[in-house]
């Protein structure tokens, strides 16, 4: 399974192509793709909102799905769907904590 | 410090006007990513993990207050309040929106500062001796030489496309402490048996793929022909530096694959045709620039020796930090403090914006107006009075910088690594903090004594792990974090590159071979005087190998 990743072009935030073809700001909201066909419309879309100038550095980002959740294979991409492992205050992770909290 | 004269403001000020017009076309659609990677790059623009990563210079690692106070209010006022120093001296911002970085360098240009070159095939920022200026063991200031290099490199025309980045480094003391040995040039000022001063220069020293110590190629050059000479290897690196393969690219490939005796050969010839042309550097223009380094007219303070014995005595967090952080300068009555950024657990080189701002602070009330980042990532007071010490120390630890490591085994160089860089393939920072946690308590810390680790998150060895006497390079294994150890290495005079210790250790086990290697040391040196260096050059790899595998040797 695979989800498409990029960053954002005017701040750089990590976004994942989510449902509707948005570009969303936390992987659960990720589409996941499912096969090989679903990969290539993601990528599809993916270009098109890079040749937009919406978004740069476009990947395939393989990844399992567990108890609902999104969940990256390599540490690399989990640490970016985070943010920085020693700064749970920073990044998206941060405000995760913040949303569970109110 | 040196001062921006009109050419240097007009100059920064096109940049920032230049860039702010690439950034709008950027973001119009004009310009496609393709197209605006390597202008952003000349900008010390990157794109990281979680957002845009901004690497601003600071020249040959030395800051004023002002500066500083700039760097703490762009931290709080675009990032997300702190700055990570860097191997290089220099400043990294890790949240920077593209769309406020012509901003930022708008105001960075407001105290004479820029990201220019510090990305790139190009020459970067040429970094020194942190306590240039100001320590006991020096021949002179290396510092004017270092912004001579500056300006010539500064949009060089010629070296703009080099095959690959360039490093030069630059010391004024027999003791190296700003790494020269692996460097692409590094420079040793000093002075012949007439007094006269000149360089030895080194070249072809690096680190990251394929880790080399420079080779020494003159002994003695004389100061008016240090830009004829380094544009003579400037010239034979970019003629026949490889650019057909990234990774053989650094001149450090070229002088090994050349041989040193040719590759010297083909730099004097060069530097022949070179000597009496308009590189020649006229004694007026070197003492100008000199000029600006003066050293700041310290008065005699000779009440220093009784404050600090009296606080010594008194205060044993004082006399910890004294002997750890305080370094001897050329006048007696003063000292040059280095400010750990290396607190128990904490990030190394991180610093908050409060923090910056306090030390900016301290360096105007106390230490003359001067601040330097060394390539350890700590910041450095270079002219204190000694009898000011008891106050700067009770300041820092007001701020929780009065951390007694210097030099020590949790005095440790970090790079981000995959906490945050998109080339890193395994954390760098939370080893770090393992390991500064374990080793933590200041009597466990001296009684192992001086103790340099250095931690990379990957290949290209932002860390200096090579030359950490014990060395970690994290690597990706089967989707997972795993950290090979080199032993013996140094960036100090004479560098060595360490070797390879045996098999990598997961996350879980690599601060304890750290302290394997660490007991190791201590149950087998002749002495406390016996460093773990020293005693790592005399025992060789096995002991500690032993202590590491044997078990492993034994079950098999």
């Amino acid at each position: 399974m695979k989800i498409l990743a990029a960053n954002r072009l005017t701040d750089g935030e990590t976004v994942w192509l989510g449902a509707g073809d948005c570009w969303v700001e936390t992987i659960d909201a990720a589409h996941v793709a499912r096969d090989k066909a679903a990969e290539e419309r993601l990528l599809a879309t993916g270009s098109e909102a890079l040749a937009a100038n919406l978004v740069l550095d476009i990947t395939l980002v393989d990844v399992e799905v567990a108890d609902g959740r999104i969940l990256p294979n390599r540490l690399r991409e989990r640490i970016r769907a985070g943010g920085p492992s020693i700064h749970p205050d920073l990044g998206k992770q941060a405000r995760r904590v913040a949303r569970h909290a109110a | 410090m040196y001062r921006y004269d009109e050419f240097d403001h007009a100059f920064v000020q096109a940049r920032v006007a230049e860039f702010r017009d690439q950034v709008e076309r950027r973001l119009s659609g004009e310009l496609t990513e393709d197209q605006f990677k390597p202008l952003r790059l000349m900008n010390g623009v990157y794109l990281q993990l979680h957002a845009y990563m901004l690497r601003i210079a600071i020249p040959y690692g030395t800051l004023s207050p002002r500066q500083l106070r700039k760097l703490a209010h762009i931290a709080r006022t675009y990032d997300k309040g702190y700055g990570h120093f860097t191997t290089r001296q220099n400043l990294q911002f890790h949240w920077p929106k593209l769309t406020d970085i012509p901003q930022i360098l708008e105001e960075l240009a407001e105290v004479e500062m820029h990201a220019i070159q510090t990305s790139g095939n190009c020459i970067r920022n040429v970094t020194a001796d942190h306590f240039a200026g100001a320590a006991a063991d020096e021949v002179a200031d290396p510092r004017p030489y270092a912004e001579i290099l500056r300006q010539w490199s500064s949009l060089h025309p010629e070296f703009s496309y080099l095959p690959r980045k360039f490093k030069i480094a630059v010391t004024g003391a027999e003791r190296d402490r700003a790494a020269i040995e692996v460097h692409d040039i590094g420079l040793h000022l000093k002075k012949n048996d007439k007094g006269e001063l000149g360089f030895a220069v080194y070249v072809g020293g690096g680190l990251g793929r394929t880790p080399m110590v420079a080779k020494k190629i003159r002994d003695f050059l004389p100061e008016e022909d240090l830009l004829s000479y380094t544009t003579a290897i400037l010239r034979v690196y970019n003629l026949n530096g490889r650019r057909d393969n990234k990774y053989k690219a650094r001149i450090k490939i070229l002088v090994h694959e050349t041989g040193t005796e040719e590759l010297t050969a083909a730099v004097e010839k060069e530097f022949a045709a070179l000597r009496e042309s308009e590189l020649k550097l006229p004694e007026a223009d070197i003492r100008a620039i000199e000029a600006y380094f003066a050293p700041p007219r310290l008065k005699a303070r000779p009440e220093g020796d009784a404050v600090v014995s009296e606080a010594t005595k008194t205060n044993p967090g004082f006399a910890d930090w004294l002997r750890r952080n305080a370094t001897t300068h050329r006048h007696p009555d003063y000292a040059c403090v280095t400010i750990s950024l290396k607190g128990i657990g904490e990030v190394p080189g991180d610093a908050s914006d409060a923090q910056m701002d306090a030390i900016a602070d301290l360096a105007e009330q106390y230490g003359n107006d001067e601040i330097r980042v060394s390539h350890e990532q700590n910041l450095i007071l270079p002219h204190v009075a000694r009898a000011d010490l008891p106050a700067i120390h009770a300041a820092l630890v007001e701020i929780g910088l009065a951390t007694a490591n210097a030099g020590l085994i949790t005095d440790i160089i970090a790079c981000p690594g995959l906490d945050y860089c998109a080339l890193a393939n395994a954390r760098s920072i939370p080893v770090a903090q393992e390991i500064s946690r374990r080793f933590g308590t200041q009597a466990r810390q001296e009684e192992i004594g001086d103790l340099q680790i250095k931690i990379s998150g990957c290949i290209n060895a932002c860390g200096h792990h090579h030359v950490g006497h014990i060395g970690i390079l994290g690597v990706e294994k089967k989707g997972a974090e795993l950290y090979q150890v080199t032993l013996g290495g140094s960036a100090r005079e004479g560098s060595t590159i360490g070797e390879i210790i045996g098999r990598g250790f997961g996350p879980d086990e690599i601060t304890d071979a750290v302290e394997t290697v660490v007991e190791t040391y201590l149950a087998n040196r002749e002495s406390k005087a016996e460093t773990f260096l020293d005693a790592y050059r005399r025992l060789g790899p096995a002991p500690f190998k032993e202590a590491l595998y044997g078990h492993e040797a034994k079950a098999a």
